[in-house]
């Protein structure tokens, strides 16, 4: 996740210190991915070394106020302007133990089709419950809803292999061989 | 805790022997006051036979199907028309507006079937159609409100004379995903006001709203979701 960029983005509002970068990242996204306050002064060390930031004294109560340089900006408006990249698949358990599952003999996929199926939906209604009460903060509802489609996502797709292994089975009624029986003549 | 439905192992088969077609096998069903239950499965799982005969429209081959407490077979055809007109509410996908009726009359219509005068049905139609948010639209045809001003109407029509039994047909299918939002979001208000909500869907995200999500697959219920009966009332109801 480009706590990075995301960092930056705040800054460009104006100077910060670490702890209030974090309260405003968390307010936007609703701590749905929370950020400890070490990781943000990593990070804005890290930044600071790039010549993205840069310290700019501090406060009363001694703490180290950021601001972006120009080079930040430009970096803002290049993150702003490219799309993430789709090109490197973030691992999916899910889609690893099903693409095992299928393959392996003894294992119901089907019921670990549903229990999924029921735990997401059950994640699903946890979402929309907290859309509901969530009053009118435009990002994290926009967040909110992007839990969402995305749990969408994953019931359909399991729908969808439901129904494959269905069509799947009705065409070889018998048990796929398994793939480690060499000597099986042809 | 007395249910506004109730499915009790319920068999219904379509066609007899080679072309015989189990569309429901023992289901066991209950949408209680305050509730909003969600049904999804894919087509043929059986789902839609549920509601038709949730709403009367259809009898189980066995099994019985109960509406606030009496079994609907014990009625004849006019005690089921007039509960639908009276206890119970359908949303379908396509609306089902008369067209030649505007929006205030085609809501008033359950009431007047029924008997109620004209004036008292208009009147209660006007309300029904301002707890919806388009009271300002009462005076006009179908053909001249957009699919979500018309799917309110519907809403409107299935709730008007305060039934308590509201049966959704994939009521969004038509709508884009906002205004499919809107929606889902009326029928739970009705819900958490009291009716008994049943919601017939494909779409995950639809299904979301309710307080359980029942699956079906050929005709059986498999698995089932979200807060228990008990556990809804006290949210949505006792509390209040």
């Amino acid at each position: 996740m480009s706590v990075k960029q995301a960092l930056l983005a705040l800054l460009e509002q104006g100077p910060r210190y670490g702890y209030q970068l974090r309260a405003e990242f968390e307010q936007r996204t609703g701590s749905t991915w929370p950020l400890n306050v070490g990781q943000v002064y990593t990070t804005l060390t890290r930044l600071e070394r790039d010549g993205l930031v840069e310290a700019d004294g501090a406060d009363g109560e001694g703490h180290v106020i950021y601001r972006v340089t120009a080079a930040g900006r430009e970096e803002v408006a290049a993150w702003f302007t490219t799309p993430v990249p789709r090109t490197q698949p973030p691992r999916d358990e899910l889609a690893i133990k099903l693409a095992l599952a299928v393959t392996m003999p003894g294992v119901d996929v089907g019921s670990v089709i549903q229990q999924q199926r029921s735990a997401t939906m059950a994640a699903l209604q946890d979402y929309t419950r907290l859309k509901r009460d969530g009053g009118n903060d435009l990002a994290w509802g926009l967040v909110l809803d992007s839990l969402v489609f995305a749990a969408e996502a994953e019931i359909r797709w399991l729908d969808h292999c439901e129904a494959r292994l269905r069509r799947a089975a009705l065409e070889k009624p018998a048990v796929p061989a398994p793939v480690d029986a060499p000597e099986v003549a042809r | 805790m007395s249910s506004v439905l109730h499915l009790n192992v319920v068999t219904r088969v379509h066609g007899e022997g080679a072309t015989e077609v189990r569309a429901l096998r023992d289901v066991s069903f209950r949408a209680s006051a305050g509730e909003l239950v969600a049904v999804m499965g894919p087509s043929g799982s059986g789902k839609s036979t549920l509601l038709t005969l949730a709403g009367g429209l259809d009898a189980p081959t066995s099994g019985t199907v109960s509406v606030e407490g009496v079994d609907l077979a014990t009625l004849g055809n006019g005690g089921r028309a007039r509960m639908r007109r009276t206890s119970i509410g359908y949303v379908f996908q396509d609306f089902n507006l008369i067209p030649a009726l505007t929006a205030v009359e085609n809501v008033a219509l359950p009431l007047e079937l029924d008997g109620v005068r004209t004036r008292t049905a208009r009147a209660a139609a006007r309300t029904a159609l301002d707890e919806v948010g388009i009271g300002d639209l009462a005076d006009r045809f179908p053909d001249h409100m957009s699919g979500g001003q018309q799917q309110r109407v519907a809403i409107a029509r299935a709730v008007v004379g305060d039934r308590r039994l509201i049966l959704a047909d994939e009521p969004t299918g038509a709508l884009d995903s906002e205004t499919g939002e809107d929606i889902l979001r009326l029928l739970r208000v009705r819900c958490d006001a009291g009716a008994a909500g049943v919601l017939v869907t494909h779409e995950a995200r639809h299904a979301a709203w309710a307080d359980r999500v029942v699956f079906l697959r050929d005709g059986v219920v498999i698995d089932e979701t979200g807060t228990d009966a008990a556990e809804g009332l006290l949210e949505s109801g006792v509390t209040r």
